[in-house]
């Protein structure tokens, strides 16, 4: 999947940006798959890509499979009424002006939709007297819930979880993500957006890592046990960098959309980069030791463990959603 | 309710700063006109076969041999004892000058506000929620040609068009020629105030429909839209659920404000269609220097605009639930 967007640059001349290059994942029922990603990585675009609600100048090209068929626009605007469900990143996303009750009822007052509502607020603890109040009187933790509630009102098949966890501290966000693992046990699959990859191995069965917009790496979490099972550079200075393994910052930053004609985004960061590295027109993304990695030389430097669970990547024809892939132009 | 009665407490404490600084600064505006009233009011032939004694007698009605301070501090003891002075032109008590012009203006001014109110919230919805599309740019371009053309230009093109060529509306006037009060109908000062009232309302919409048109974008990029469409609302239930309620609030403020602008565009429009009313008598008041009463209709005026966005400030604890709730919890 690649998204772009239509930027007005110097004068009135216009130019396409592309923020999501290559992109491909893949979410089964049953199954938590964390993308991880640093900020501008595309995460968030994934996600309105999925729902078909990509801002007005932006345009997305390559196909998203859900149930083994084409998620065209207009499927998706059918499907995001229940099957696939949203939850946001905190309290911005309510109606500041609306009650909680009718903003979760969509404004349908039978007493069908009334129940399922109060049911659903009831499962995260929140009681009657939630739906009177207005946003502004929640606090953080219980937007939080408000939102969550908000997603199994419709019992969806595939929630998309967009960052949210920040501003709250582990405790709290250690119960949320046990609410993801609940709602995934129950059947649904679920695709949990963050930038905090601690967090995403605490709940996630799978792991795929953004960067400038692209895939680099799918592993699953006991990949992450060390850094050796690792594939993608990017990745091991990601698992580096967390508290208990080391703390090794990486320097640089990511490049900024449109900055990357060719060749591998991780270029200018990588240790281990060669000349091929930035002159091949895209580097594809392969198979690697059960994951996927897009990285010509993988299997450089300290990665050992490969070639044992190759085939488990194939056997994901009953996946929910499959985002495939297709080179942006 | 203590809450909102010591704002308006402290409002009102405002509007009479507000007030004094007005009849202040138009008092030093009219000190510092050239226009003689002798000449302008008398005429240079008359005042020359004037004797100097009957000179001297019109001056001091017209207050020129009185220091200028003595004059505003004069003044302002009057009123403040509730006595706005008599109008040199019409010589009848100030007040009773503006209770008439505005009776007559009222009409007018309210239609337009009311129109221009209504059908620029309207118009900006719609043009926000299609932003980038034909009924956008349709009212966009309507609002920028509006907005770029002088209201007394387009008061002379309303009337050349409906009075003169149609002949459907009357030329000017609030009543028409020569008809004793007494036989003039509703119906006749309808008829009369159709053109004026159009004039402000056209000029009038397209402020307000820009205005809104950018709140409605900021609206409709929000996170909670956003959401609102990721949980299958419709685009129609987006626009009138959260966009009308989000839009609402700011319209508030707009509308109220508009005050300022549509007693401003009468004062040109009336002039255009020679309407006895309120602008009418501060355009007549000025060029010929009949202080009480520019001085009345300036304060006058300045405090309906401001009870105007006090009217808004209160409705905005009324209808907004973070204002409502959280001041009733203090």
């Amino acid at each position: 999947m690649s998204v772009s967007f239509t930027q007005y640059g110097r004068g009135i001349r216009r130019r396409q940006l592309p923020v999501i290059r290559d992109l491909s994942l893949s979410v089964g029922p049953g199954e938590v798959v964390a993308v991880v990603g640093a900020s501008g990585s595309g995460k968030s675009l994934l996600a309105h890509g999925i729902l078909g609600i990509l801002p007005y100048n932006s345009c997305m090209e390559g196909k998203i499979y859900y149930d083994g068929q084409v998620l065209t626009r207009e499927r998706a605007g059918k499907l995001r009424k229940g099957e696939i469900a949203l939850i946001p990143q905190g309290v911005t996303y309510l109606d500041p002006l609306m009650k909680v009750r009718d903003q979760l009822t969509g404004g349908k007052r039978d007493k069908e939709t009334l129940d399922r509502c109060r049911r659903a607020l009831e499962r995260y603890g929140l009681g009657k007297e939630t739906e009177e109040l207005y946003p502004f009187e929640l606090s953080g933790g219980m937007a939080r819930r408000v939102l969550i509630a908000s997603a199994v009102m419709q019992n969806p098949r595939l929630i998309i979880a967009d960052e949210p966890t920040p501003g709250l501290d582990v405790r709290a966000a250690k119960r949320i993500l046990g609410h993801f693992r609940e709602l995934a046990d129950e059947g649904a699959g679920m695709l949990f957006i963050t930038h905090d990859l601690a967090l995403a191995l605490e709940v996630a069965d799978r792991v795929t890592v953004f960067y400038a917009g692209e895939t680099i790496e799918e592993a699953s979490v006991s990949d992450f046990a060390g850094a050796e099972r690792l594939r993608h550079p990017f990745t091991k200075a990601l698992w580096r960098a967390m508290p208990g393994n080391g703390f090794v910052p990486l320097r640089g930053a990511q490049p900024y959309p449109g900055t990357v004609r060719q060749g591998c985004p991780f270029a200018e960061q990588c240790e281990r980069c060669r000349r091929e590295c930035t002159e091949t027109e895209q580097i594809p993304l392969r198979l690697s030791g059960g994951g996927k990695v897009r990285c010509l030389y993988p299997e450089e430097g300290d990665c050992t463990a490969l070639g044992a669970e190759i085939g488990k990547a194939e056997a994901e024809d009953n996946s929910a959603g499959h985002a495939g892939r297709e080179i942006a132009r | 309710m203590k809450h909102r009665l010591k704002f308006t407490g402290k409002k009102l404490i405002r509007i009479g700063i507000l007030l004094l600084g007005v009849s202040l600064v138009t008092f030093l505006l009219m000190c510092a006109s050239p226009l003689d009233p002798l000449q302008t009011n008398v005429g240079q032939v008359a005042l020359g076969s004037m004797s100097a004694e009957q000179v001297e007698r019109l001056e001091a009605y017209w207050g020129v041999d009185t220091p200028p301070v003595q004059r505003y501090l004069g003044w302002l003891s009057g009123v403040l004892q509730g006595d706005f002075g008599t109008s040199l032109l019409y010589r009848q008590p100030v007040m009773t000058v503006i209770g008439e012009r505005l009776g007559n203006s009222f009409l007018l001014l309210l239609a337009a506000w009311m129109i221009s109110g209504v059908l620029g919230m309207a118009l900006g919805v719609t043009a926000g929620a299609f932003r980038g599309k034909w009924p956008d740019k349709l009212i966009r371009g309507y609002c920028i040609v509006i907005s770029s053309t002088p209201a007394f230009w387009l008061a002379i093109l309303l009337l050349m068009i409906f009075s003169v060529w149609l002949g459907w509306l009357p030329v000017g006037l609030s009543v028409p020629a020569g008809m004793a009060a007494e036989a003039v109908s509703a119906a006749d000062r309808l008829r009369h105030a159709i053109l004026p009232a159009l004039t402000l309302s056209i000029t009038g919409v397209a402020n307000i429909a820009l205005h809104t048109r950018e709140k409605m974008i900021d609206v409709m990029e929000s996170d909670y839209v956003l959401f609102a469409r990721a949980r299958g609302e419709s685009e129609l239930s987006v626009v009138l659920r959260h966009g009308l309620r989000n839009v609402s609030l700011p319209a508030i403020t707009l509308q109220f404000a508009s005050v300022s602008e549509i007693i401003g565009g009468s004062v040109l429009v009336e002039q255009v269609f020679s309407y006895p009313g309120l602008g009418q008598a501060a355009v007549t008041a000025g060029l010929g220097s009949d202080l009480p009463l520019l001085l009345g209709i300036t304060v006058i005026t300045a405090a309906i605009v401001f009870a105007g966005n006090l009217i808004a400030d209160l409705l905005y604890g009324v209808v907004d639930p973070r204002i409502r709730r959280g001041t009733a919890r203090e």
